[in-house]
């Protein structure tokens, strides 16, 4: 058993897997127990920062095809729990810690105009352990372990969406329901692990693998397999269990939607990725079949349903949750062709959605700092009284919609790709269609932004504010232009889940 | 006939947990009553625990206890002690998701005054009317 780190030495770097969940997850109670909101948030950036340092740190060490694997207490799996970090997951972890240092900048700012002063600290302790909670889910190998960090994600994710309350009552209601809707996915994700650990006797994804291709065609399995989908299904919200979704994003706090939209949601498809592939055996005739006649029908009505309901949005927070659902419908949509380019593309969407959403969300932030209002209306003429702003805006929007030289077309278009080459032009179609949507929603929102003149005039909001914007902004564009980084990762990502 | 009964009396504990788990899920989507709801909640969570734990229960098996008498036998049979610390942390998992959901519900009641769901769905409607669309973030500050 000649693991790949040496255990029981002290250096930091052996433990890096391990450390990235872990800093987040002591900082919380920390924070708590000093009780400073201005200490706490520096706490927390700085413990941000440290994540994205050592996710940056992983994704290098992964990116040439290597696995590093981590055993917890050096206890060997399967009797251990194991962190696995490989490609699939190291570029989701880079793109959670980096959206939470990002989202930290901007919560300086923004937090005052929605949440009390005196529960900051509370509201940063719940945004670090939602934090762990969802780097927990990506790095680790063990499905309980799995279930875990889902629900100390969930649960503070609940608590973070009720805090829109002190502006709105209407988000207790969105949080409770977003509670029941979730607790039921999460109990349903147990129960498909209790019939895999019924099948194999095993809690390891490697372990598991192996015994389920053992195993062959059994229904216990395949049991596990559907309570597994359902259940997260709920999760990422999938189309017809999306209901949560919408008001929960609506009515929560800027910051908290901007990292909601940009990780929660994905966190979520990657469980289901990782399981397809890892766990469950994708070759499998009864995975394949449910792939092909429910996530695809399913995928493309999220894609023109929810895009066709965004154009009738006046509320833009709503809008733009809308506009999610359907590219939620773009990743599944990757996922469900079942081939390496379409998997590939769904893993390069989810990154670069996520960015695209958190520019728009974190923009359309800033202009309701200065308008106090959400309806499309308000922002009439900001475009002149608040150009970087808008500016950031139009550019996550282009990208929301595929234009070249924006992130979102690299993906669309890896997409595009992979269903024509599977065949399914009739798919394709929809694709563009759905873009096509997207254009109009985006649109009527820049018209009202540039062509329409304002009685009020508002000034550009704070430097501070700005540059967490304008960071996704030029990521927007970046990761349109060089494409080295997630297309090439993406790839590796394939290739190892493929395997 | 025979063979059906035994098919049942055999799995009796996935009966059980199969009849509570369908009517927990029943409350929750049929109670317009948020407490109810968390209440429905709760039975389908335990519907879980109880699977769980059927799944490790061995023929004869006794309790996963080592005592000395028995350590060097190989006779006997123990239970998987595995599902039950699994479904600890379900558990406790359970306490918190319902702890917050109650949290949730005081709340709501202290802003609505009910904890009908119907009422509150007219509420927010009403609301939206009232506001006349303009955004909460004017009238409460």
């Amino acid at each position: 058993m000649a693991s790949e780190i040496k255990q029981g030495t002290l250096e930091l770097v052996n433990h890096l897997p391990i450390l990235q969940v872990i800093t987040p997850m002591l900082l919380a109670p920390l924070l708590v127990v000093l009780n400073n909101k201005t200490l706490s948030w520096l706490l927390s950036f700085l413990g941000t920062l440290a994540c994205l340092f050592i996710s940056f740190l992983l994704i290098q060490a992964v990116s040439d095809g290597s696995i590093i694997t981590y055993y917890l207490g050096g206890w060997v799996p399967p009797i251990g729990i194991e962190y696995r970090i490989d490609a699939a997951n190291a570029i989701l972890l880079f793109l959670i810690s980096i959206i939470s240092v990002i989202v930290l900048i901007f919560s300086y700012t923004s937090l005052h105009a929605e949440i009390p002063e005196e529960k900051h600290t509370l509201f940063y302790s719940c945004f670090l352990l939602c934090l762990t909670g969802l780097l927990g889910v990506v790095a680790t190998a063990d499905i309980f372990n799995v279930f875990v960090f889902l629900e100390i994600s969930s649960l503070s994710t609940y608590v973070l969406v009720a805090q829109g309350a002190y502006l709105d009552r209407r988000a207790l209601s969105a949080s409770f329901n977003y509670l029941i809707m979730g607790t039921i996915g999460a109990t349903f994700f147990v129960i498909g692990i209790g019939y895999i650990y019924m099948a194999t006797g095993s809690l390891n994804m490697i372990d598991i693998a192996e015994r389920v291709s053992q195993l062959g065609d059994n229904k216990t399995i395949q049991a596990g397999f559907a309570f597994i989908v359902v259940g997260m299904g709920l999760k990422l919200a999938m189309v017809p269990l999306h209901v949560w979704l919408p008001n929960a994003y609506t009515f929560a706090p800027t910051v908290v939607t901007c990292f909601l939209a940009a990780t929660a949601t994905k966190v979520a498809l990657y469980v289901l990725i990782r399981f397809v592939f890892s766990v469950f055996n994708y070759e499998d005739s009864f995975v394949n079949e449910l792939f092909f006649l429910l996530l695809m029908p399913l995928a493309v009505i999220a894609m023109i349903a929810a895009s066709v309901i965004a154009i009738f949005k006046q509320n833009l927070k709503k809008l733009l949750a809308y506009s999610s659902l359907a590219q939620i419908g773009y990743m599944l949509l990757g996922l469900s062709l079942m081939s390496q380019k379409g998997l590939a593309s769904s893993l390069v969407h989810m990154v670069n959605h996520g960015f695209t959403k958190a520019a728009l969300f974190m923009s359309l932030g800033a202009f309701v700092l200065n308008t106090k209002n959400v309806y499309i209306k308000s922002l009439r003429g900001l475009g002149k009284s608040m150009p970087f702003t808008s500016a950031a805006f139009v550019i996550g929007g282009l990208s929301l919609i595929g234009v070249p030289g924006t992130a979102g077309f690299i993906s669309k278009w890896l997409l595009l790709e992979a269903a024509l080459e599977t065949g399914y032009w009739l798919v394709a179609i929809f694709i563009i269609a759905s873009s096509l949507f997207a254009v109009i929603y985006i649109w009527k929102i820049i018209e009202v932004l540039y062509f329409s003149e304002s009685s009020d005039s508002y000034n550009e909001v704070s430097v501070l504010t700005l540059l967490p914007i304008s960071i996704l902004a030029l990521f927007c564009i970046f990761l349109g232009i060089n494409t080295s980084f997630t297309v090439d990762v993406a790839n590796m990502a394939t290739e190892i889940l493929f395997k | 006939m025979d063979i059906n009964l035994n098919f049942i009396y055999g799995h009796l504990p996935y009966w059980l947990f199969i009849i509570l788990m369908l009517s927990g899920l029943f409350i929750v989507v049929s109670r317009g009553n948020l407490i109810k709801k968390i209440v429905g909640l709760n039975i389908f969570q335990t519907s879980v625990f109880m699977f769980y734990i059927s799944i490790g229960k061995m023929k004869g098996g006794t309790a996963p206890i080592l005592l000395e008498k028995s350590a060097n036998s190989s006779a006997v049979i123990y239970s998987n002690p595995l599902p039950h610390v699994l479904i600890l942390t379900a558990i406790v998992v359970g306490i918190a998701t319902t702890a917050l959901g109650l949290a949730l519900i005081i709340k709501i009641r202290e802003e609505y005054d009910t904890v009908e769901e119907d009422d509150i769905q007219k509420m927010d409607q009403k609301d939206l009317k009232k506001y006349n669309k303009k955004n909460v973030l004017e009238t409460n500050s």
